[in-house]
């Protein structure tokens, strides 16, 4: 761990905006909310922010994304890698687990150039939370802290950054600034420490549950119609908390093409489970007709199918779902607080 | 997977020959521009690519044992991508991926009783199964196809129906669920669920092999029940609108209490008892 004085701190970002080839992205006031954005100064980037209406994944992950051009006219088809090379500066703890859970989805089996090699030349600087959105559960999910996953992790504590280095590009980006670090002494120790233990307060105290029983919860209530019915009365099939989600990567692929009509772009776009086509097939099949069915399919995404495949709960707990759901149906910790309650096997 | 980086670029292949099967169907026969071979197990799928509409999840229904190095997709035009494909001439060129997904188990299937249930377009995936075991018939034990369609206009292959009709070694009937006063039909009238019973099922050896629409697997599994057909001898083909063909996309998840499945990826054929638990299978 080194620190880093907070005017050094502003002074190393100013210094890779001007001097990086690479696009430095951070958190921003956008109105009242917070996004994650390409930054024009220091002084632009909210280190105290609580949550970004959209998840980081957006830079590995585009809302729209090329991945074939082609010329019809001429036969061709190309493929299409747009990767920009980008430091992003302040993903909070579940943002990165978020993240890794999303490295294991796109390497499985096929291994999906278009997401990973953006994941590759990509770096990232944590910052640990100094706020948290009213809505987030990080602690209960066990990912309000992350000892993985990042090139930089960074705790305010005061004067100073306290910066923890996880990677051999993140030692390089602070040497490549020539930033004045300092040792840390014991004092910085336990302000940091003192930090990671005053952070369960700045969250929710209303879940019931502990994540690693979702699994059995999910499987025993799989079969309980009503309560998905009941849960889902209000939905309106928006697919809203498919889209905040850092955790949902459903995708469509679909043909543009351009006024010639003769060239276009094959592109992915984030597709959402909760939207009534999801499932549709040929000839006016639908496998998912039922909002209570598309609704109980995204739960047992979360709490369940990642669990069994990939060991991973892929609820990281950021609330984003939650706050943004309108008909406020979303939230993942009444549903689960409502299992654990009415659970027989609990 | 193919040489290339991307998970997205197709490969091109030429259409060297088409045919229609019916108003609606054609049969196109696909050959690579570099010669290569497609290399697929029978009821493996692609997704037929066309720049500038899209790209379509197409079961592969002609035999690996026939016609190599070309493969035949038969399509029906029921939407962009396919009725692009319908206008399409020979000797022009479509992109493929794949092939993806899990086949017919046919090594499992070897030295057993065959029952094959085909209803409408679901005989286009079962065809690359039972001209594999036509093509390797010692290896299999009795040859059942029960074929239905919903009027006599709709039967397809009927080149292949009847030889099958005219083998020693093969029980075959046909099917329509009703036929027009003006129609010429010699096959049984009423709906394919009938012809099981005059099947001769061994209970120890007889495999079922089903690909249709939803509605049909749901009364031919409720007749296979009636003869008490054990569920893991009875394979299923599944329909979804798979995008991506390689698990990532999500469009082709089967929820169950205990896990999902991705047609794409352990599928499109299933064994029935894995998937009869999953009330979104079918």
């Amino acid at each position: 761990m080194k620190l880093i004085g907070k005017a050094d701190f502003s002074n190393f970002v100013d210094d890779l905006i001007e001097n990086d080839t690479r696009e430095v992205i951070g958190v921003q006031a956008k109105s009242n909310k917070f996004a994650f954005d390409p930054l024009g100064s220091s002084e632009d980037l909210r280190l105290d922010y609580d949550v970004t209406i959209l998840p980081p994944k957006k830079y590995f992950m585009p809302q729209r994304e090329t991945l074939v051009k082609y010329n019809t006219h001429e036969g061709e088809m190309k493929p299409v890698n747009e990767v920009i090379p980008r430091i992003i500066i302040g993903v909070h703890p579940y943002d990165i687990i978020a993240i890794q859970q999303m490295d294991k989805v796109f390497e499985e089996t096929h291994s999906d150039e278009n997401y990973l090699e953006k994941r590759r030349q990509s770096v990232l600087v944590g910052v640990n939370m100094k706020n948290a959105s009213d809505w987030s559960f990080a602690d209960t999910m066990g990912t309000s802290t992350t000892e993985s996953g990042y090139d930089l992790m960074l705790t305010d504590i005061g004067e100073e950054y306290a910066v923890e280095i996880g990677s051999v590009r993140g030692s390089e980006l602070l040497n490549q600034a020539k930033t004045k670090l300092n040792d840390v002494g014991m004092e910085e120790i336990d302000k940091v420490k003192q930090f990671k233990e005053e952070l369960p307060e700045k969250f929710r105290s209303d879940p019931k549950f502990d994540p690693y029983e979702l699994p059995k919860l999910l499987y025993e209530y799989y079969g309980k119609d009503e309560f998905w019915e009941e849960n889902a009365e209000d939905c309106l099939s928006c697919g809203t908390c498919n889209l905040v989600c850092p955790t949902c990567y459903c995708f469509d692929v679909k043909d543009v093409n351009d006024i010639t009509l003769t060239k276009g772009e094959r592109l992915r776009t984030w597709d959402g489970c909760m939207l009534e086509a999801f499932a549709e097939v040929a000839g006016d099949e639908n496998f998912r007709e039922e909002k209570a069915a598309r609704y109980r399919h995204r739960y047992m995404r979360k709490g369940r199918y990642m669990y069994n495949k990939f060991g991973d709960i892929a609820c990281v707990g950021c609330g984003r779902c939650s706050e943004q759901c309108l008909p406020d149906i979303a939230d993942p910790v009444e549903v689960f607080n409502q299992m654990k309650e009415g659970s027989d096997e609990i | 997977m193919k040489s290339n980086d991307s998970l997205f670029l197709p490969e091109q292949v030429r259409i060297i020959g088409q045919r229609e099967l019916t108003s609606d169907t054609k049969l196109f026969d696909l050959s690579f521009e570099n010669g290569q071979q497609l290399n697929h197990e029978p009821g493996q799928f692609v997704e037929l690519s066309i720049a500038g509409v899209g790209e379509a999840p197409i079961s592969v229904t002609s035999s690996p044992t026939r016609g190599v190095p070309s493969f035949e997709l038969c399509v029906r035009s029921v939407g962009n991508v396919t009725s692009a494909f319908h206008n399409m001439k020979v000797g022009e060129t479509v992109g493929i991926r794949g092939p993806f997904g899990k086949g017919f188990p046919v090594e499992e299937l070897k030295e057993r009783d065959l029952l094959f249930i085909a209803g409408g377009l679901g005989i286009a995936p079962l065809r690359s199964l039972i001209n594999y075991v036509l093509d390797n018939r010692d290896y299999y034990n009795e040859v059942n196809i029960l074929y239905g369609c919903r009027k006599p206009c709709e039967q397809m292959f009927e080149d292949e129906v009847s030889n099958w009709a005219r083998r020693q070694d093969i029980y075959h009937e046909s099917t329509v669920d009703y036929c027009p006063d003006e129609a010429c039909w010699e096959g049984n009238v009423g709906v394919i669920t009938e012809l099981i019973p005059g099947v001769d099922i061994d209970l120890d050896n007889t495999y079922a092999v089903v690909c249709g629409p939803p509605v049909m697997y749901k009364f031919v599994l409720q007749e296979l029940e009636k003869k008490e057909l054990p569920h893991d001898q009875i394979y299923l083909s599944l329909e979804r609108r798979m995008k991506c063909g390689v698990g990532k996309c999500g469009h082709c998840q089967i929820n169950g209490a205990k896990e999902e499945l991705y047609a794409c990826q352990d599928g499109p054929v299933f064994n029935y008892e894995l998937i009869k638990g999953f009330e979104e299978a079918i």
